[in-house]
């Protein structure tokens, strides 16, 4: 594919708010999980929560989309500027040549959940403050960016689960290589709820400690909740990357276990490398999936290890930020681009001891490194595999 | 403007059994009597997944089928896009109730059921496929969502695409917050604008063109009664052999002008 411009990004996570703050937290190797309560969970975990997300008030024309994922979503426009940056956008190629393609696993369920405890005693009816359309549904949050942002492009929400949101760069790229838009506001939204809480624990895919990524002793993730946002632009002075490559593939294998030997994710970062028109050894760092379950990480391993060998340098930073599921690949897309920016590989929390079967590179201790390309991994529940491959602005 | 050919269409409504049965009916709708969809179980999943699957999977899996063996392709070599407004609501509910309870039981197939992407997971489990696909979500203009996103990798791939859109209804009490009729499910084979088939010129409109209606009076309640059914003004036109332009109901400021010819 053509170089495609990023011009701006942005994203806010537990470690905080925009790209200082989470560049000074990767240089730090500081994590944003802690064991924390939030809101009626009883399950014994480390959470990545982003404070916020409880008080910021949407504005009152769209108080309608009021939950915690697009209270999410506004952090995100708010931060780095980058709901300035996507109007500025809009000026310039027209609001209906802007497009908003988002990915979210859970979107607006939270309220469901609550609204779902206050039914009806006689009628089982749901309270009457519950706006299904604009916080529940699975559309609700591009439905929200798309409002408070006044684009008139074509939008869609992406949800294939934790691949969602490195997928819709994918999307945008092809709309935007198609001429349908100029430009594109992707990246993703998640927030805790209790769907996914009580799901992973029930999977026992949940860690009680927080997640070790390629530890010997890793016994599950540990859940986050994120905005992260990009937007990609047709023409663009001052880019802060290029997208180079976008290569997706399912696995079918199993809804909620990778191929053991990771041949859809391996296809996925060949794909990537393929359209990037690069070799393996070009790319400088790779961001991990790297949940910190058992078989994810095995299957990661052998796929990373096939398609590049063991000398690449990787790390999963959802020790750091926590398992933002639908958000995750915009996150870690963020996280990329600010890595290769800055000359930083982050390094992957929480290892005591390495697990020796896992044969990547992982980096423990973050590290200075000029780099020119970096790519990130993302997959998800039913074999959704994506990986994006991003190129220095010089 | 977006040029593809419609080379397999797949169709279960209410009434409405498959796409040769539909066409029929759409030409003489006086014959059409609007029954609850009747979704078969598939005999492509394996027996663990046929056992597991969901409405949603099922209704998307029996339109597949039926776009796949009118064009001849196999199943493993496409890529997909899936779409629906809900995913599968019955879960959802089920999920939400047991949420609800003190105890907090949540099953893992139940979880692992509630991703958008259960229909897309289970058919390249069920296909064998490793080719890319993607779970989208548009509210009432998912059928138009969907349809851009298709024509856009088939532009973009050079090769065939599968799209899938199928919506299925929420129990109560979420039913009266989102009421949908019935299940519907419509699946589309795209393929390159050189290939032989319907072509579709498709164009994303700003002007608020008129959306196109159904003139029969009940096909026009099922159109409103379910975002996959928004699809029907475009099967109208591919059934009815002639040319025209229709606009497909999308985002506020963004529907879809499609050109058949």
């Amino acid at each position: 594919m053509k170089p495609l411009a990023v011009s701006h990004y942005t994203l806010v996570t537990a470690l905080g708010h925009g790209r200082d703050a989470t560049l000074a937290a990767l240089r730090d190797g500081r994590t944003g999980l802690a064991p924390r309560p939030f809101e009626t969970a009883q399950v014994e975990t480390w959470l990545g929560v982003v404070e916020q997300a409880d008080s910021i008030a949407l504005s009152a024309e769209l108080a309608s989309f009021d939950c915690r994922n697009n209270r999410l979503a506004e952090l995100g426009l708010r931060a780095d500027g980058f709901g300035h940056a996507a109007r500025a956008a809009a000026a310039r190629w027209g609001a209906h040549r802007v497009g908003v393609f988002l990915g979210t696993s859970t979107s607006g369920i939270l309220q469901t959940e609550v609204a779902y405890r206050e039914r009806d005693a006689s009628s089982g009816a749901l309270p009457a403050w519950l706006h299904y359309g604009h916080t529940h549904n699975t559309y609700s949050v591009s439905a929200y960016v798309r409002a408070a942002l006044g684009l008139r492009g074509p939008a869609h929400v992406v949800s294939t689960a934790c691949s969602s949101s490195a997928k819709v760069f994918a999307a945008a790229a092809r709309m935007i290589e198609a001429g349908i838009v100029d430009a594109a506001v992707v990246g993703g939204v998640d927030s805790l709820c209790m769907t996914t809480l009580y799901g992973f624990a029930s999977l026992e895919l949940l860690s009680p400690q927080i997640c070790r990524p390629w530890d010997t002793e890793r016994n599950g993730l540990s859940l986050g909740e994120a905005a992260a946002f990009a937007l990609l632009e047709r023409q663009c002075d001052v880019p802060r990357a290029w997208l180079l490559g976008a290569g997706e593939s399912s696995d079918g294998h199993h809804m909620s276990s990778p191929h053991p030997q990771g041949a859809g994710a391996a296809q996925a970062m060949r794909a990537a490398l393929g359209q990037a028109g690069l070799q393996p050894g070009d790319v400088d760092y790779l961001n991990l999936h790297g949940t910190g379950t058992p078989g994810n990480d095995a299957a990661e391993d052998l796929a990373v290890c096939a398609v590049f060998g063991d000398e690449l340098p990787c790390s999963s930073t959802k020790g750091h930020t926590g398992h933002t599921l639908g958000a995750a690949g915009g996150v870690e897309a963020a996280i990329s681009m600010l890595a290769l920016a800055h000359g930083v590989i982050p390094a992957g929390l929480n290892v005591r001891t390495p697990d020796p079967a896992l044969k990547a590179k992982y980096m423990r201790e973050s590290r200075q490194h000029e780099m020119r390309v970096v790519a990130s991994n993302s997959f998800g529940f039913g074999g959704s595999n994506a990986c994006l491959i991003f190129g220095e602005a010089a | 403007m977006t040029a593809v050919r419609v080379i397999g269409v797949g169709l279960l409504g209410p009434g409405l059994p498959d796409w040769a049965t539909a066409q029929a009916l759409l030409r003489e709708p006086a014959a059409w009597q609007r029954q609850a969809t009747v979704i078969p179980t598939p005999a492509r999943l394996p027996p663990a997944e046929r056992r597991r699957a969901s409405n949603v999977v099922k209704a998307s899996i029996a339109v597949a089928d039926q776009a796949l063996s009118a064009c001849g392709l196999a199943a493993s070599a496409l890529p997909t896009v899936f779409t629906s407004s809900t995913g599968d609501p019955l879960n959802c509910h089920l999920l939400c109730e047991a949420l609800a309870t003190a105890e907090r039981m949540v099953s893992p197939t139940r979880f692992t059921n509630s991703v958008h992407n259960a229909a897309a997971g289970y058919w390249h489990i069920a296909a064998q496929s490793r080719q890319p696909s993607t779970s989208l979500a548009a509210f009432d203009a998912s059928f138009a969502a969907g349809l851009l996103e298709a024509a856009v990798q088939v532009l973009s791939t050079q090769a065939p695409v599968l799209l899938v859109a199928c919506d299925v209804p929420y129990p109560q009490p979420l039913h009266a917050l989102r009421p949908l009729d019935d299940v519907m499910a419509v699946a589309m084979v795209l393929a390159p604008a050189a290939s032989a088939g319907r072509s579709l010129h498709i164009e994303v409109t700003h002007d608020d063109a008129p959306i196109t209606r159904c003139a029969d009076s009940a096909f026009e309640a099922l159109r409103t009664g379910l975002p996959a059914a928004r699809a029907l003004p475009l099967l109208h036109a591919l059934m009815a052999g002639a040319a025209g332009t229709v606009v497909l109901e999308g985002l506020p400021g963004s529907a879809l002008a499609v050109q058949v010819s």
